[in-house]
């Protein structure tokens, strides 16, 4: 099992937001989170990934069969998990190539295989590039400043394609994507899934699902999990709207 | 009296220069005017507005020997123009001042930069004055470079005209020693169409002030004021600058940053005065100040008085640490929280840094901004 969230109820500003939710999640496979506007899905992205501002009540969540809870994220994120955020942060002054072959050195450095310097890791950087069809001009321009809503999106896939996680959770990527950016968003995640990592699609809409195809459909709300199925559920819940889950867990 | 102490060592290096220089008598003259406000008034304290942040009391105790080339010195009239009545320290300046003249002739570019680069030895006073004429249609870069070693003083000034349809780029970097005291003033007056773009960059003292006074006295200038300060330690670096619009339609840009660490002092005073007369003003003022740790501390007032209804003028400050959700993205993406910090500290700086347009500048702060951070970003 790479993730196992046992019973997890966590919260901000003394709120509880997740009320007991459960997940187990395999190697090569693919989980949809859906649900609601402020039911916890990203809640639950920031708790995996560590935010200082969530604090956890109680339930285990366990990654690689250690105890992630314990995890600084900067460990975290080493360890090999990636959060693609819900809105992704301007970083002023900090180039994107700079920032990402930090980030990249870090992580080879944990893991004791090669740095790269710069002119290595610009070659590596363009070939990820292709992944989302990013030119080589945004590699200058500072982190996310001035990127249009898509363009920080398709960054944030570049970035996981950089640092290459295991366990990738992508926060509403799709939101604020028009229909050719989702098309090369959606391909990018394609081309990086693989059977030795996982990734967790967390979506408001079923839309981001016809072209990511999941193995598993889980539907989040009032901080629990209340339906699980495979990837019909989610047209389900797209004709029959989040009231029906809803109504039919009360 | 410790002050009447030390006028009177003053005075007697006063009289020797004068006796020494061959100069011109209206010069003369003028050295002996300024010499007497400096007697008469002493070194400003903090009960003057305009010193209320910055104790100079340290420097009127220490003695320094006078580092005087004034046999070298060059003569210009514009000297006369040159507002000694600031303070003390310009009254004093004035009086010593070893001056250079440099002319960049009409319609004339200059691709290489124009370097002006005083270094102060231990134990000395320095009064080193510069007054630049970009003359019509001309275009140059000028940077000007302050180091020292050990316990000096060095108290500058920089007179700048720049003329009609004149651009000049002007780089001022001050990378004194942590023992020393750093006064500096650049006057700059703008004509017609002109465009003036300064950086400055200070770095090191113990002490350092640098007054900027820009003027626009024809309408249709142009200028950025931009700068950065770096502090550590127990430093202190106070900038007070004015930019007076006293004509229609011009511009101007004032961009400050500032990074301070451990126990350090940054003020920031900024006026902008936009007269009755100066309708068509763009106005734009920015300071902004990133604490590291919580002893330092920055006193920062920009302040805009308008005097006219049809302007476009905005001014702000803020001071304040690093960004949580900032720090937080880089973590997750696997920096170490040391990095992730001196990364963004880095940025900060960065948005200065990056306008520079002369590599080796560039190099030189990007070298001094990780260095202050203790940094080794692999950049
Ligand atoms: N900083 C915060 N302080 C207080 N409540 C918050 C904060 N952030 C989110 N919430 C609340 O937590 C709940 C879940 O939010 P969130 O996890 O963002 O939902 P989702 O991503 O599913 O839309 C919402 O009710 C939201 O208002
Ligand atoms: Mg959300």
């Amino acid at each position: 099992m790479l993730l196992e969230i046992k019973d997890l109820h966590a919260g901000i500003e003394g709120k509880e937001i997740l009320k007991g939710l459960n997940l187990q999640i395999k190697k090569g496979e693919v989980h949809a989170i859906m649900g609601p506007n402020g039911s916890g899905k990203s809640t639950l992205s920031k708790v995996l990934a560590g935010h200082p501002s969530y604090e956890v009540i109680s339930g285990e969540v366990l990654y690689e069969g250690k105890n992630l809870l314990e995890l600084e994220p900067d460990e975290r994120a080493r360890e090999g998990i990636f959060l693609a955020f819900q809105y992704p942060v301007e970083v002023p002054g900090v180039s994107n190539s700079q920032f990402l072959r930090l980030a990249y050195n870090e992580k080879m450095k944990h893991h004791g295989t090669e740095e790269l310097d710069p002119l290595e890791f610009n070659d590596y950087l363009k070939e990820k590039a292709k992944i989302v069809e990013m030119s080589s001009e945004f590699f200058k321009r500072s982190v996310n400043e001035g990127f249009s809503g898509g363009e920080k999106k398709r960054n944030e896939i570049l970035q996981m394609a950089v640092l290459a996680p295991t366990l990738a959770i992508l926060d509403e990527t799709d939101s604020g994507l028009d229909i050719d950016a989702l098309r090369i968003v959606a391909e990018g995640v394609n081309k990086l899934r693989s059977a030795d990592n996982a990734i967790i699609l967390v979506t408001h809409y079923q839309r981001l699902l016809n072209y990511i195809e999941p193995d598993f459909v889980h539907v989040l709300a009032g901080g629990r999990i209340v339906k699980e199925g495979g990837k019909e559920l989610a047209i389900e819940l797209e004709e029959k709207g989040y009231d029906w889950v809803k109504a039919a867990t009360k | 009296m410790t002050l009447a102490v030390k006028e009177t060592i003053y005075k007697q290096d006063f009289q020797a220069s004068l006796e020494n220089a061959s100069e011109p008598q209206w010069l003369k003259d003028l050295r002996e005017k300024a010499f007497a406000y400096f007697t008469e008034n002493g070194f400003p304290t903090v009960r003057d507005e305009e010193w209320k942040y910055t104790n100079a009391a340290e420097i009127s105790k220490l003695e320094f020997q006078i580092s005087n080339e004034q046999s070298e010195s060059q003569t210009s009239e514009l000297l006369k123009d040159f507002n000694f009545e600031r303070n003390g320290f310009t009254a004093l300046h004035l009086a010593f001042a070893d001056v250079v003249l440099v002319t960049i002739p009409k319609e004339t570019s200059v691709e290489k930069p124009l370097e002006f680069s005083f270094k102060a030895d231990e134990g000395t006073a320095n009064f080193p004055h510069v007054i630049v004429v970009a003359e019509a249609g001309s275009k140059a870069t000028i940077i000007e470079n302050y180091e020292s070693a050990g316990k000096s003083l060095t108290n500058s000034a920089m007179q700048i005209f720049v003329e009609d349809n004149a651009h000049l780029t002007h780089y001022r970097v001050q990378s004194e020693s942590a023992e020393s005291y750093h006064i500096g003033t650049t006057e700059i007056t703008l004509k017609r169409g002109s465009f003036y773009n300064s950086t400055n960059i200070n770095l090191g003292a113990r002490l350092s002030r640098h007054d900027v006074h820009l003027k626009f006295t024809v309408p249709g200038g142009e200028a950025f004021v931009d700068g950065l300060y770096l502090l550590n330690g127990s430093q202190h670096a106070d900038t007070h600058s004015t930019i007076d619009h006293t004509v229609p339609n011009c511009t101007s840009h004032q961009n400050y940053k500032g990074v301070l660490n451990d126990r350090s002092r940054g003020v920031f005073n900024g006026k902008v005065f936009v007269r009755e007369n100066a309708s068509g003003t763009d106005a734009q003022q920015s300071n902004k100040n990133l604490l590291l740790s919580n002893d330092a501390r920055v006193d920062t007032k920009p302040q805009l008085e308008i005097y006219n209804d049809d302007v476009k003028c905005a001014h702000g400050a803020t001071v304040g640490q690093l960004e949580e959700e900032e720090l937080f993205y880089l973590l997750s993406r696997g920096l170490s929280e040391t990095l992730a910090r001196n990364l963004l500290t880095y940025g900060f700086a960065e948005e200065i840094v990056n306008k520079i347009e002369i590599e080796s500048i560039k190099k030189q702060l990007d070298e001094a901004v990780l260095n202050r951070l203790n940094a080794n970003l692999g950049i």
